[in-house]
């Protein structure tokens, strides 16, 4: 019966715990800033690398295949931030598409990617009859 | 024929029921194309973890509580099994968002939790082979399944609580965001990685009870 408090009270301390660190980092988990957000920043959001998401926005993306130079904007909305980034984009890159970049905003508001990934829905569904 | 052979008969015929739906009868996705059908086997492996821990759960409790070996025999084989689909829920996941996403791993609020999940039930297994006294290791691998398991609904909500790469759930209860074929895809690969998981378990527990002793039932 002792033992059976014992772990009772050993389970219920390391729930608490747990929900302490989840209440904790529930604002702190944050995968990506979003346009708005980065814009919101100011001044100081400049130089510090960080992973910007938002949507490809239609009509933005241009591609130099003959220096590797992708550029686009990604936005939320609200805000826009154009990016530019050397070298491939993943295959599913594509405008209207979530996509999540990882890199640093320049002092002229370019925001330059290191890396890119695309985001996609939850929706599943067959491509339209031809 | 043994119910156990029967169990293992049934497994395998649901297997390659659901691959040959998943690879050849669902039609491929509008935005991923032909990469989707990882998912069939990328979320079966999720939900086996998560029904094989949540076994791990019951039997330790039941274990602690009524200290019989053959609650601890079920929560080891559970354990075990937990373990291993959570690695390929991972593998599959990472092979997945190699293609889809562009990158193998990312610290998503998602894949850092299950990467947890694998670690706290490994540790439970590392737990009980490391202690002198098997009861003592019983019962610390009793607790760490039972306190481990807490991770399994975070696991789940991490995708609402947090702002993940991850998409959420595509079958939640009032919102259905699968086209019918796949999802018929998706069920048939569930259905048979569950009853694969079935045949695992009963076959690995009797595997422990005789291990520690016991009769062949």
């Amino acid at each position: 019966m002792k033992r059976i408090r014992l772990v009772l009270a050993a389970v219920i301390v390391a729930g608490a715990l747990i929900y302490l660190i989840v209440g904790g980092i529930r604002g702190a988990i944050v995968y990506y800033t979003t346009p708005s957000e980065l814009l919101a920043q100011g001044p100081s959001a400049i130089g510090r690398t960080m992973r910007l998401g938002g949507q490809v926005m239609p009509g933005s993306r241009r591609w130099n295949a003959g220096t590797l130079d992708l550029r686009f904007t990604l936005g939320d909305g609200n805000a826009t931030v154009p990016v530019i980034h050397h070298g491939a984009p993943p295959d599913l890159f594509t405008e209207g598409q979530g996509a999540v970049v990882e890199g640093t905003l320049g002092a002229d508001g370019i925001f330059t990617a290191r890396s890119i990934i695309v985001k996609h829905s939850e929706e599943y569904r067959p491509p339209p009859s031809p | 024929m043994t119910a156990q052979t029967g169990l293992g008969a049934v497994a395998v015929l649901l297997l390659g029921i659901a691959a040959y739906v998943s690879l050849f009868a669902s039609p491929p996705d509008a935005f991923q194309g032909e990469y989707v059908r990882i998912m069939y086997a990328h979320v079966p492996n999720a939900w086996v973890a998560y029904l094989a821990f949540a076994i791990t759960f019951a039997a330790s409790v039941l274990y602690l509580w009524k200290r019989r070996p053959a609650y601890d025999h079920l929560a080891h084989s559970a354990t075990e099994l937990g373990v291993l689909f959570t690695g390929l829920a991972l593998l599959t996941g990472s092979i997945w968002g190699r293609p889809v996403w562009g990158t193998w791993w990312t610290w998503d609020a998602r894949l850092v939790t299950t990467a947890m999940l694998f670690l706290i039930y490994t540790t439970a297994l590392l737990v009980r082979g490391l202690s002198d006294d098997p009861l003592r290791g019983a019962r610390l691998a009793a607790v760490i399944g039972i306190v481990g398991f807490l991770d399994v609904p975070i696991i789940h909500y991490s995708v609402v609580w947090f702002r993940t790469l991850h998409q959420p759930a595509s079958i939640a209860p009032g919102s259905l965001k699968i086209a019918p074929p796949m999802l018929l895809a998706l069920m048939l690969s569930l259905l048979a990685f569950t009853v694969l998981f079935m045949y695992l378990l009963r076959l690995r527990t009797s595997l422990a009870r005789l291990e520690a002793g016991g009769e062949m039932r």
